[in-house]
């Protein structure tokens, strides 16, 4: 009994290749069909994102699973091996194991953390398991990667930190406010990536937008779709007593807010933070204003330092996400051994053949007299009588452990003979 | 048998200033949560040693050094508990339950012989040292807030973020906190003052006994009504308002221990 899964990802295979792996939806059913028919492959879940393509099953046979899934990979959509074979990656049992569990707590992604690969795990399994395509192994499996997933979210703070320049204003906008729903919000310029921010920070709670542009219809415009209001471009320098953060990103060469005017703006609402978030290059806010008590100003590459240190400690917590990962792996594979149907067939034996043999003693040193002869005969004798009665109960185990409930019969032999 | 009440409390302030520090560098939330029910566990504890040393001198803890270091320890904690409870501020514990913890190691080095309070004034003695150590109990915490604030604060304007930027609370919860402290503290205070200044008048003979100890306490009251009306009147916020809360603490060190030697 192995576990294998065989793939390709953002790392190891550029998006032409991973383009044409993908598996759509329409083509899952069918494949997942196919691929229970190999004659080496029993459960099988196929996860198809845009960063990876990956295989996982049960397999009877460690390589020849990995080949029947190659393969079948090849063959559903039309490809030469030798056109695969250096993206695919493939691993088995623990490293499966391992490698899974880091997928879906997102410590394999692209971007360390994002959110979005737990819910494509689950809708993978969801569908393998609705097809009947997974069984007890994989089950288990994919509802023990589910609860890692979980224990890092929940005791890391993996996804916590903001790595993009909008959500990155967010954060700091919410480090230095509480509640952002009480809160207004001016831009200056209307470009894109302050109309990004802005949009964040209304999701966010912000229910005063203000737009102030050089062309006071692109202004209009955009504050409809903000449902804010447009200001003309020379009366925004009264607005700002009135605005807590401001975004700025105009094409003009030179400072349009100086420490005056912030620091006049300040003193008219009694020294309410100000936050100035400068997107425009070159700089439209003059950084003296980041002196000034109670102003923020964070200009382009502040923000992009934001997001370094917020990368550096997402690393942080997917080490401390690791070792949880490592545990539950753990578990899983403990787990996983109390299937294998040997050890207690073994253990079965010896039991047997110890008592055999203890009894055997007894009666050979109260019978004096007998032979050589004799004495081999009942040894011979005995053995046989126990193989007897011990092939047709390890027959089944073995193969009622390759079935759904087969931990159960592991349980109930170890339980009645006192194995362990 | 009180003593020993008091030294259970003080280990359980240790284990969750300690606690509190963990969770503050590692969050793992079974680290809050000892941290949490630790400083509660002390405080119950640390209720029961004063009640039985109330009953034991059949009066409040309140005539010596060694009696209201036990009780300012104990009101900071009650406060935080109070604030832990209604606002939950993120990591705040880190910064005021050691102060507890320190100031109950600080008295349990104190004379712990009673001294009799003269019948006369015993009522308003109550009321003075009760209120007075309520009050110096919010600025405490305050004090523990401007140093949260200024921490925060000072990552923001550098924008270098240590792993601390990611745990504190936002400048404006912290600011508010220092504000709802000074709010309450400073009119509870302010009527502890005033009935102490009525004992002395009583007992001395003039409004204000004039010893060493007077003097900061004049400035401790001065600083706060400072902080208190400056917040409406001329936007004392926000940093200075931190800056101010920690001078003010310092002041209230200042005025105990001229008050306690």
């Amino acid at each position: 009994m192995n576990i294998i899964v065989v793939g390709v990802n953002h790392k190891t295979a550029p998006v032409e290749i991973r383009e044409k792996l993908a598996f759509n939806e329409k083509h899952v059913e069918d494949s997942l069909r196919k691929l229970v028919e190999y004659t080496h492959l029993s459960e099988s879940v196929i996860l198809s994102t845009c960063n990876r393509v990956e295989i996982y099953a049960r397999a009877h046979h460690k390589e020849m699973g990995i080949e029947n899934i190659k393969s079948f990979i090849c063959g559903f959509h039309g490809l030469e091996r030798t056109q695969v074979d250096e993206y695919l990656y493939s691993y088995a049992n623990e490293e499966t194991v391992e490698h899974l569990f880091k997928v879906t707590a997102s410590l394999d992604s692209m971007v360390v953390g994002e959110p979005q690969i737990l819910g494509q795990v689950k809708e993978a399994y969801s569908t393998a398991r609705s097809l009947r395509a997974t069984g007890m192994l994989l089950n288990q499996l994919f509802e023990r990667a589910f609860t890692a997933a979980k224990k890092v979210r929940a005791e890391t703070s993996i996804a916590e930190n903001a790595v993009s320049i909008s959500y990155a204003a967010v954060e700091l906008a919410k480090k230095i406010f509480d509640r952002l729903d009480d809160k207004a919000v001016m831009l200056v310029g209307a470009g894109e990536m302050s109309e990004l921010a802005a949009r964040h920070l209304v999701s966010n709670g912000v229910k005063v937008v203000m737009v102030s542009n050089r062309t006071f219809d692109r202004a209009v415009e955009l504050a409809r779709e903000l449902k804010g209001n447009a200001i003309r471009f020379e009366n925004f320098p009264d607005e700002l007593e009135r605005t807590d953060i401001v975004i700025c990103s105009t094409a003009a060469p030179h400072f349009i807010i100086k420490k005056e005017d912030v620091e006049a703006a300040l003193h008219r609402r009694k020294n309410q933070p100000m936050f100035f978030i400068d997107i425009a290059v070159p700089r439209n806010i003059d950084p003296a204003v980041n002196d000034i008590e109670n102003a923020y100003l964070y200009d382009i590459d502040d923000l992009e330092g934001v997001i370094e240190s917020n990368k550096r400690e997402r690393e942080k917590e997917a080490q401390k996400a690791m070792s949880i990962v490592k545990k539950e792996v753990d578990q899983f594979l403990h787990w996983m051994d109390t299937l294998d149907a040997v050890p207690t067939i073994v253990a079965l034996r010896e039991r047997v053949e110890k008592i055999r043999i203890d009894e055997m003693e007894k009666t050979f040193s109260k019978w004096s007299g007998l032979t050589d002869k004799e004495r081999l005969a009942i040894d011979n004798m005995s053995a046989a009588m126990f193989n007897k009665f011990l092939h047709t109960p390890i027959v089944s185990l073995k193969k009622q452990t390759e079935s759904k409930d087969g931990h159960w019969y592991l349980k109930v032999v170890k339980d009645l003979f006192n194995l362990d | 048998m009180q003593e020993k009440l008091f030294i259970i409390a003080l280990f359980c302030y240790l284990i969750s200033s300690v606690k509190y520090f963990l969770y503050l560098a590692f969050r793992r939330k079974l680290l809050f949560i000892v941290a949490n029910s630790s400083v509660a566990a002390g405080f119950v504890v640390h209720t029961a040693g004063l009640v039985m040393r109330s009953i034991q001198t059949g009066q409040g803890p309140y005539t010596s050094g060694y009696e209201y270091t036990l009780f300012f320890s104990w009101a900071i904690i009650l406060v935080y508990l109070i604030v832990e409870i209604r606002y939950r501020i993120q990591d705040f514990g880190s910064f005021v339950v050691p102060m507890g913890f320190l100031l109950l190691v600080y008295s349990l080095t104190l004379p712990s012989e009673t001294v009799a309070a003269n019948p006369a004034i015993k009522l308003s003695l109550t009321l003075h040292r009760t209120l007075s150590f309520l009050g110096y109990s919010a600025f405490a915490l305050a004090f523990g807030a401007g140093i949260m604030y200024l921490l925060q604060e000072r990552q923001l304007k550098s924008k270098k973020f240590g792993p601390l930027f990611y745990r504190l609370p936002s400048l404006e919860v912290i600011d508010d906190i220092n504000h709802k402290l000074v709010a309450f503290g400073f009119p509870v205070f302010s009527i502890g003052f005033i009935t102490g200044s009525m004992l002395a008048l009583k007992g001395k003979g003039s409004f204000f006994s004039w010893q060493l100890s007077t003097l900061p306490l004049m400035v401790t009251w001065i600083i706060y009504g400072g902080l208190f009306t400056g917040r409406i009147a001329v936007g004392l916020r926000r940093k200075k308002a931190a800056v101010w809360a920690i001078i003010g603490f310092l002041s209230v060190m200042a005025t105990y221990f001229l008050h306690v030697y």
